[in-house]
């Protein structure tokens, strides 16, 4: 059992007693809600005469189904608007507040947590989505859950939970120039698999982790579930103190951050904690990763050969045959050159200032490729804001990008923004599942912003590190 | 298992601790909640109706015709044991993915193994996940193609699964089969029940401003 991590301290303050299962009852600090896995838990507590217990710790916003074009009301399609309106009308009555795309502060909810200071180092929080293993960048224990246990967060303020064993993710050495968070994540799932974390808590350390930002802490964090565990955090330091004290919450109490730092500073993992497991990976060998299949776990570096499925382990061989069958590839080919339809720059991933940035860096004076529909999705409005006054929506339209609305969009294709028939799709996102992006006959290929960026202007993966540099200005 | 809950309504929470019924067979690894509930049939406020479209792009093709799938078939048409992989269910934490395969009819499921979401989410419905290893799911799955109408039966209790002649040990999560054994896998208002105890947790906590507990009712 490990003891003196971050995660043995959040829980043990946080738990409230033993139920008769053995699970314990956790004390939830922080609620997020959306459109999509709320309103039925609404329905449940209606249905018990139940009402919310902690509004406070609860925040909602709407990414689902939002639509990312026009987003003016009553949306064109009427089940985003009915999800919508019940939203507006649950919050309403409970009391939450809600970041709506009037109020300036709409997103997608991992994205407006940490902007708003919500998600603070040593909070728990939940949210119906498993992304929500995001916001243990900041040292928070977060993870995804259902719309039963929104019910009982809802009720209660808590949700029942198993304590699970703490795996250490050591990433030591230095990343190298065009490599980024999400390649270090995408090889750690390639290595442990997709249910290697199944039962863990993935702990993330080392120079190469602290030296990232906390938008790259974010990236790697959120795709924990991919790998199979439920949560993941990085222990909070100076890099998240400062994220932390220019957002509007420690704006508005600066007396909180000087409060609260003890806290934080107490939760952090102890030099000498014990874990159940700790993986070394050496970030210096690290390149581009893309996806050849239909997990998250199917990855090769960019220039590395597709994988025989009779040279992988006999229980991934079905899973790799049938994948290389939909995506069309070949064993002995490597991804690059792989003709892309859809550029998606965006998701909980992939959409902060930082990710459309360098994207953007690529994309300056240069064109979109014929045929390849590109589109940018900022992640909240405020990205979307701030991008918009530094300059990149110009230089990404005058390269032939669509700049949309803030929203989940084309990551899983929830509203109009979907894959059509077996277009391929270079993306930013977090899952190449079949059927994600909206067409069961799509392919996606998962890569970081940069790589996408490549793809959108060459019309192919690229290797973004051979593509010849341009002035930068943006 | 019942509770009183103050201010709520009594909920009736039965003991799940036998399951029976006919099998089928859903072959394959890392079975993803997209494919089990493609996310386009989720733009809905309740969880009625979504059995019919558990599996669909599996089940269907473009022009919604039934395509050679295991819930297509006639003989499995009234199976409420799901035989599955490893790593069913991996992917998003959306409820819809055990409530459309309750609405289709299924009442457990027995597999190699199961992401956390998932299982959490189909505990929170009574629903057992129970696992085996790949030989014992492989025999079960051969066995439930021969015996389309052969009852499995779920001790969840014991640990056993018995399908024709035999017994097979498997296992069930320790909290899970507690909390379906003893009727207490609707958490909600045995947790609400220690409303006092959570305030004094939330009190604990420096980030946790006063104003933010509800007084005790």
């Amino acid at each position: 059992m490990s003891e003196g991590t971050l995660y043995d301290k959040v829980w043990d303050r946080h738990k409230v007693t033993t139920l008769p299962t053995g699970q314990d009852q956790l004390f939830v600090g922080l609620h997020l809600i959306h459109e999509v896995t709320s309103p039925q838990a609404f329905g449940m507590l209606r249905e018990r005469d139940l009402e919310v217990a902690y509004p406070e710790l609860t925040h909602a916003t709407v990414d689902h189904i939002v639509p990312t074009a026009d987003q003016s009301r009553p949306y064109e399609e009427d089940a985003a608007e009915e999800m919508m309106a019940e939203l507006e009308a649950n919050v309403r009555e409970a009391g939450i507040e809600f970041s709506d795309p009037n109020s300036g502060d709409q997103g997608i909810v991992h994205v407006i947590g940490p902007e708003q200071g919500l998600t603070q180092p040593g909070k728990t929080i939940v949210c119906g989505d498993s992304h929500t293993s995001t916001h243990g960048a900041f040292g928070a224990l977060a993870f995804g859950i259902g719309t039963s246990q929104i019910r009982d967060v809802l009720a209660t303020g808590t949700v029942a939970m198993e304590k699970q064993k703490v795996r250490k993710i050591q990433v030591d050495g230095e990343l190298g120039e065009g490599v980024e968070a999400k390649d270090v994540i995408l090889e750690i799932i390639r290595r442990l698999g997709t249910e290697g974390g199944v039962g863990y808590v993935y702990e993330y350390a080392g120079s190469a982790i602290e030296s990232l930002g906390m938008e790259g802490r974010m990236s790697i964090c959120n795709m924990s579930i991919e790998g199979g565990a439920r949560a993941g955090y990085v222990n909070p330091d100076e890099t998240t103190y400062e994220w932390l004290e220019e957002t509007d919450y420690f704006q508005e109490n600066p007396e909180k951050f000087d409060e609260l730092k003890p806290y934080w500073e107490s939760i952090a993992s102890d030099g000498d904690a014990e874990y159940d497991d700790v993986v070394h990976i050496d970030a210096d060998d690290l390149e581009p990763v893309v996806t050849w299949g239909t997990t998250p776990g199917q990855g090769i570096g960019i220039t590395e050969e597709i994988p025989s499925p009779e040279d992988l382990p006999a229980d991934k061989q079905d899973t790799a045959r049938r994948a290389q069958e939909h995506m069309r590839v070949e064993p002995g080919e490597t991804m690059a050159g792989y003709p892309v339809d859809v550029a998606f720059l965006g998701s909980c991933t992939n959409a902060r200032l930082p990710d459309l940035r360098r994207a953007a860096r690529v994309v300056e004076g240069r064109e979109v490729a014929d045929d390849v529909r590109a589109m940018v999705v900022p992640g909240s409005q405020r990205v979307q804001r701030a991008a918009e006054e530094e300059g990149l929506k110009d230089v990404f339209e005058a390269a032939g990008f669509e700049w949309r609305n803030a929203g989940c969009s084309m990551c899983l294709g929830m509203n109009e923004d979907q894959l059509e028939g077996d277009e391929a799709c270079a993306s930013s996102s977090n899952r190449n599942f079949v059927g994600r992006q909206g067409s069961k006959d799509g392919r996606t290929v998962l890569m970081n912003p940069r790589m996408v960026a490549a793809a959108a202007l060459e019309g192919e993966v690229t290797d973004v590190r051979e593509l010849p540099e341009t002035e930068v200005t943006a | 298992m019942s509770h009183e809950t103050d201010g709520g309504d009594e909920v009736e929470i039965p003991a799940v601790d036998y399951v029976s019924g006919s099998g089928v067979p859903i072959r394959g690894n890392d079975i993803d909640t997209d494919q089990i509930i493609p996310a386009r049939f989720m733009k809905v406020v309740t969880f009625d109706g979504l059995g019919e479209f558990a599996f669909f792009d599996q089940r269907f093709d473009e022009n919604d015709d039934p395509k050679d799938h295991p819930m297509n078939e006639d003989r499995f048409q009234d199976s409420s044991v799901m035989v599955v992989n490893s790593n069913f269910g991996c992917g998003s934490s959306r409820e819809h993915a055990p409530q459309a395969l309750m609405r289709w009819g299924i009442d457990a499921l027995i597999g190699e193994s199961f992401a956390e979401i998932f299982a959490g989410n189909c505990l929170a419905l009574g629903i057992p996940t129970v696992t085996a290893d790949a030989e014992t799911i492989e025999e079960l799955q051969a066995w439930v193609d021969e015996n389309p109408d052969g009852e499995i039966e779920i001790d969840v209790e014991a640990e056993t699964v018995t399908f024709g002649e035999r017994t097979v040990d498997v296992t069930v999560d320790d909290a899970q089969r507690k909390a379906l054994v003893e009727g207490v896998w609707d958490t909600t208002a045995l947790m609400k029940s220690n409303a006092n105890a959570v305030r004094e947790t939330a009190a604990e906590l420096p980030y946790v401003e006063d104003a933010a507990i509800p007084e005790a009712e």
